[in-house]
């Protein structure tokens, strides 16, 4: 298999040296652009598997490249700002990126969060199965196991659970679930989305007190995986 | 005394006075001398001296010495006077009461200069502390960063791999503290710039908590003890407010007290409130420091280094702009008790079994 290849849109140079290096080490081929426009010229030419993207370029602002980029690029991208409000992170992700992740940020947590990403480019609508770690996924069968016993979850819960599932590693806003799974006048009621992350996590975590598998992303939403 | 009042305002209330007390001389004319009436309007015009401007204290000095000489001096309603000795007290009267007008006023103007330069030297004590603190605070993990790298460029392969890995760990604990005092800077900026918008959604406060425990670093040398009510209510808060308050909290519990130490957090509610409660058994605050720790800049001569002074300062900033409050007290231990209360709608949606 070829090497995934990562465009960086960072007007920063050691920024983009670091990340160069991790990611030429963790077996990636990286490319770069240090203005926005030339970033989008760049994903149409290069199609790479996950773009970083930088939220405070000299030409124009990351949300629109987001934007423009979002009317027909379907892979990875993920922000990387310093900008780490709330509005900021939920502006971003409304604008379509999978992930973000705030400056200073840990290179581990970096890498992590790139394997997610480019696992779920591979998530096709295709896929019956879904495994990870104790649970066991049957989107057909609409069946959900852990560690092989069958769990007993109700409708909305299960919708829930799938909708987080298929976007593993993606952080959904809160407005997001709550119009997927409850409908579009349940935007703001995040009271149930609450309780219904609150009941999931009881049966499916093993602790539900430190999640592993729908994490917490506060003021902004829910990761799975 | 500085308030504000508007000119017109205190012209009127001079007038109304200086009027009324003369009306009320008036029914004594015939007990009192006009040279009484003249000391009695002169102490009034002084003690107005002391509260009001320049102009509204003049109009009464000018009005009340007009009211002597029409209706107290003979002859009565008429400005002519008719001895020496009435004349001579009109004139002493009339340039006592307006040099005394001027006097107090320019008193008065030098006392506000001299409140105005210890205002400026308090501010220029308090701007020397934040500067000398602050170079210091972000100067430090700077000079360390900067060193390690030379050496490392340096002697890097002259170097064991142990010593390495030390100069490598400084490294990170001065980047961490640097982006600290960034954070709480950039923090204390939004607060005393008054851009900080509360904005408020509900919340599970036992997922706030623990998902909080699991980002203080030093955690784990401590036993963090929080026992979630399974049973408790979502709360309408600001959800990273919050999460900041509870961090500093948290993070100075760990930080302040001896490696295995207990820090205990606990939520209690009542009707409309939500109070969370972090207490240790380290050492404890003296009373006499209690106030001093939430002031800005303040910093305990034990503290050690890698602090600002400014967390629990922007702690209590925080609470106070979500209209709630932050206080200290001995735990039961006998260590430090900080207890936030807020005011906050609940919902008990929580507890219904629903599809």
């Amino acid at each position: 298999m070829n090497k995934p290849s990562i465009l960086i849109i960072d007007d920063e140079v050691q920024i983009r040296k670091l990340l160069e290096i991790n990611l030429i080490n963790h077996g990636y081929t990286p490319h770069h652009a240090s203005t926005g426009k030339e970033g989008i010229a760049l994903v149409a030419s290069l199609n790479p598997d996950v773009v970083l993207l930088d939220l405070g370029l000299p030409d124009m602002s990351g949300h629109d490249v987001l934007r423009q980029l979002r009317d027909w690029y379907k892979k990875a991208v993920i922000v990387l700002s310093v900008q780490n409000s709330e509005e900021d992170i939920v502006k971003a992700l409304d604008n379509g990126a999978n992930d973000y992740l705030a400056k200073p940020f840990r290179v581990g947590e970096l890498m992590a969060r790139l394997r997610s990403a480019i696992r779920n480019n591979e998530v096709g609508e295709t896929t019956q199965l879904v495994y990870v770690e104790d649970l066991e996924i049957d989107l057909v069968a609409r069946i959900v196991k852990t560690n092989g016993e069958i769990l007993k979850l109700t409708a909305t819960e299960y919708s829930l659970l799938v909708l987080l599932v298929k976007n593993e590693g993606r952080v959904l806003t809160h407005q997001y679930l709550l119009k997927e799974v409850w409908g579009v006048s349940y935007q703001s009621e995040t009271q149930y989305l609450r309780v219904f992350v609150a009941q999931l996590r009881k049966k499916i975590e093993k602790d539900p007190n430190h999640p592993k598998h729908i994490i917490t992303v506060s003021g902004v939403g829910y990761r799975f995986g | 005394m500085q308030k504000k009042i508007s000119k017109q305002y205190q012209i009127l209330v001079c007038l109304l006075i200086i009027l009324g007390l003369s009306v009320g001389l008036f029914f004594f004319k015939g007990y009192i001398d006009y040279r009484v009436v003249a000391l009695v309007l002169l102490l009034v015009v002084s003690i107005l001296a002391v509260s009001f401007d320049i102009i509204p204290v003049l109009v009464s000095a000018i009005l009340s010495a007009l009211i002597l000489n029409l209706f107290f001096i003979e002859p009565v309603l008429h400005y002519k006077i008719n001895n020496a000795e009435s004349a001579l007290l009109f004139v002493i009267y009339l340039v006592v009461a307006l040099v005394n007008a001027v006097l107090t006023n320019r008193l008065r103007q030098q006392e506000a200069k001299v409140r105005d330069k210890e205002e400026k030297e308090k501010t220029i004590g308090l701007y020397n502390t934040l500067f000398s603190s602050l170079s210091h605070e972000l100067k430090t993990p700077i000079a360390t960063i900067i060193g390690a790298v030379d050496t490392l460029k340096d002697s890097g392969g002259l170097m064991t791999r142990d010593q390495r890995v030390d100069l490598y760990s400084e490294m990170e604990i001065a980047s961490n503290r640097l982006n600290n005092q960034v954070e709480n800077l950039l923090n204390m900026s939004r607060l005393e710039s008054g851009i900080l918008r509360i904005k408020t959604d509900w919340v599970d406060i036992n997922d706030l908590i623990f998902s909080v425990i699991r980002k203080v670093p030093g955690v784990e040398n401590h036993v963090i003890l929080f026992l979630a009510d399974e049973r408790a209510p979502l709360f309408k808060l600001d959800t990273g407010l919050i999460e900041t308050v509870l961090y500093c909290l948290i993070h100075n519990g760990a930080r302040y007290t001896p490696e295995g130490s207990e820090v205990q957090i606990s939520a209690r509610y009542g009707d409309e409130f939500l109070e969370i409660v972090i207490s240790d058994n380290g050492e404890g605050i003296p009373e006499e420091e209690k106030d001093r720790v939430f002031e800005k800049f303040y910093r305990r001569t034990n503290a050690g280094n890698g602090g600002t002074g400014l967390g629990l300062s922007i702690a209590k900033g925080l609470i106070e702009a979500h209209k709630g409050e932050l206080t200290l007290n001995k735990s039961e231990a006998g260590g430090a008790e900080f207890r936030i209360k807020i005011p906050a709608e609940m919902s008990y949606l929580k507890n219904l079994k629903n599809e």
